[in-house]
Order: structure tokens, then sequence, then C-alpha cells
């Protein structure tokens, strides 16, 4: 038994002296909060469990105002911002669009959206690396978004932690440039896990780059059999349409 | 035109997750659950925290350990335990109907080859329990 604190926790104590101003020291291991009466508590709740419940309320709120959501991911520079931008052009005499943006810092993309004349929302994460359920939740409140609408969330270029964080959106694109590796869907298995469609972004670039598109599709497909795929190239235009019939087959749809 | 005023969007205290990697969002999660429990349960510290990752989870254990004390400073959980049990992958093959164990979310059938295995546990991570005074 421990002379010092009285309890009953069997120890060697060789010598008991003040080291650095502490008034006693025990080498058994134990901690003082050991004399209280322990307990166990069981939680069983999922560490994500905050997030998924915020998801949620946003997913009903998408579906009671007829807003078909996506929320875009990618690497930095894969090319999303530009990628909206020219989808507003096309379709914004068709149905209301709204943008919330993500990035660590500086208004640029949110300013570039409101260039093309929709509504768009700035979110900085400052140190984050993604959006979570909940700031889109505020960000929903803070932009009033028309009802039977397109709502694109563009997170934080990252191919990594956006993956875990369910925005409620109706499906996660995956943007991948050809200016990137072909190999991304294996090295990042967990987003294109995670997306529904991937978007092969700059393909007017293949003369230039050493890019496998097909080699890229297989690793898609390898990591997730039943992603979309569609290539295109916003800046020029090619196979552009094939992304915003599908956008809008989808909005039609939500309506 | 429909420019918002002063759109950067300026959270409430308390909402920003405000950390670099998801892993540290996930423990001010875990603290923010234990937190709750505290006012339930009754408690005012806790000594030991068991967490479940499942293997497929997107958690790195490591990144785990390496935050907890920091996220946990000042908190009721200050210097707790912490115990990580690692939950193996299993998955349900959609063609040959045969259960496999997983390394990966998108690892193909062990016994056919398809790649359309579907997940049946180690996606998750959650609290188990804890150890309270």
């Amino acid at each position: 038994m421990c002379g010092i604190c009285g309890c009953s926790q069997p120890g060697k104590i060789n010598k008991l002296q003040p080291v650095n101003g502490q008034v006693h020291q025990h080498d058994h291991g134990h901690r003082h909060h050991d004399h209280e009466t322990e307990r166990l508590v069981k939680v069983e709740q999922d560490l994500l469990s905050k997030n998924n419940a915020y998801a949620e309320q946003n997913r009903t709120y998408f579906q009671q105002h007829h807003i078909f959501t996506l929320n875009l991911v990618s690497s930095p520079g894969a090319g999303k911002t530009t990628l909206l931008v020219e989808t507003i052009k096309v379709l914004k005499d068709r149905f209301p669009i709204a943008v919330i943006e993500g990035d660590q810092q500086t208004e640029h993309d949110a300013d570039r959206i409101r260039a093309t004349g929709v509504p768009a929302l700035q979110i900085n994460t400052g140190r984050a690396c993604h959006l979570d359920a909940h700031g889109i939740g505020h960000a929903l409140q803070a932009l009033g978004i028309k009802d039977h609408s397109f709502l694109a969330i563009e997170n934080v270029g990252n191919l990594v932690c956006p993956s875990s964080f369910d925005l409620g959106e109706a499906h996660k694109v995956v943007v991948l440039s050809v200016t990137e590796g072909d190999d991304k869907p294996l090295k990042y298995p967990d987003m294109f896990h995670a997306a529904d469609l991937m978007i092969i972004n700059k393909t007017d670039l293949l003369p230039y780059v050493d890019f496998d598109v097909q080699r890229c599709i297989n690793f898609a497909r390898q990591v997730n059999p039943d992603i979309q795929i569609i290539q295109l190239s916003s800046t020029k235009g090619d196979n552009f349409s094939a992304w915003t019939d599908w956008l809008a087959g989808n909005v039609k749809m939500e309506a | 035109m429909t420019n918002l005023p002063g759109a950067d969007l300026h959270l409430p205290e308390g909402c920003r997750a405000g950390t670099a990697m998801h892993e540290l969002s996930l423990l001010e999660n875990v603290r923010e659950i234990l937190e709750n429990h505290a006012v339930s349960q009754k408690f005012s510290k806790v000594t030991k925290v068991t967490l479940e990752i499942g293997k497929l989870s997107s958690i790195e254990p490591d990144a785990l350990r390496f935050g907890f004390d920091v996220v946990m400073k000042d908190s009721l959980a200050e210097n707790a335990e912490l115990i990580i049990s690692d939950i193996a992958g299993l998955g349900i093959c959609r063609q040959c109907g045969l259960e496999v164990e997983l390394e990966t979310s998108h690892d193909p059938c062990s016994h056919c080859g398809s790649p359309k295995v579907k997940v049946i546990q180690g996606a998750d991570m959650k609290i188990k329990d804890l150890i309270v005074i």
C-alpha cells in the first residue's frame, strides 16, 4: 500500500522525495485519480456522427426544396472553378444556380463565379482541409438558394480528407485533369471510390502530355466499378454537352 | 446580378473545424462526444478512451495517436489513455456471394476476382467505451 496517498494498489516504492517541486513520486505507474471509483461508460458512437447528422439535415433541405447538389472534389488546379464557370454560362438561363466555394484562403473563386451573374458564397476553411456539413448548413442559410435549382459545392482542393465528410450532396464528382498523373485513382482510391462521376478535364491538352486516358479509366473502375466517366475540355468546350446534359437531366428529375 | 454582400462566411465561434488533418477534426468530435456524455452520464473525468477504427475507414491510427493529447489538453480527458482497436475489413462479393477479407475498400474478390465487393465491416470508426470517474 502506498504510504503517502493511501491507495491500495501494490507498488514498489524505493524513494519518495520531492522531484521538480512535486510532493511525492511513485514508481508504480498509477495515477492519483485511481483512488476514486472508476466505471465503464458504453458509448458506441460513430466519430462522424455529428457531421453525418448535419449532412442528413442538409439532404432533407435539398429534397424539400428540390435542389440538386453536387460536391466537386479534386486536387488543386484540376479546373473545378473553370468547369463551373463554363457550366453556368451554358445552363444559367434554364434553371437557378448557386455555388458554395471552399478554399483555405481568398475570395478569388467566389469572385469568378459571381462574375457570371449567379450567387456564390465563399467559405474560407482556414487551417481545415475540407468542408464539413455544419459549415454548409450555415452557408445555405446565408445564400438563400432558390427551389428547383442546381447547387454546386466546390470543395477544398484535396483528394484525401473531403472523401470522409458527407455534405448532404446527391453525388460527389471527382475532377481529374490530364496534366496530372493517370494513376491518381490508385493513389487516392478513397476519393475515387466515394465519387459517382469522374470528369477527365483539359482533354484538349492530351497531345502535349503523357496521360493515358484508357489506363486512367481502368484504374478508376478498379477502385469503383460503378463510376461514371465524362471526358471534356472546359476551356475549349470539347464534349462539354455530355456533362451539361447529365446535369440538366438530374436537375429536371429533382424537380 | 445577385451578389451577396460580405460573402465570406464567418462561422460562429465553435463552428469551425479549424484543424489541419481530418484526424484532428475527428478527435475534436471525440472530445465533444465525451463532453456530452459527461453531462448525461454524470462524470467529471475520463481516464481511458477506447476507439474502434475500421481498417477500411480513411483513418490513420498513428495520426489519431499523434493528435490525441493535443486535442484533449484542457478537457476532461486530459492525460487519458487512448486505446485503438482495429476492426478487420470484410466484404461480400456481389458476383459469387462469398465473404472475403479486405485490406482496402476496393479490393477485388479473393475467390472469383470480381471487383464488385460490398463492404460489410471495417468502414466505421467509433468511440466504443470510456473509463470515467
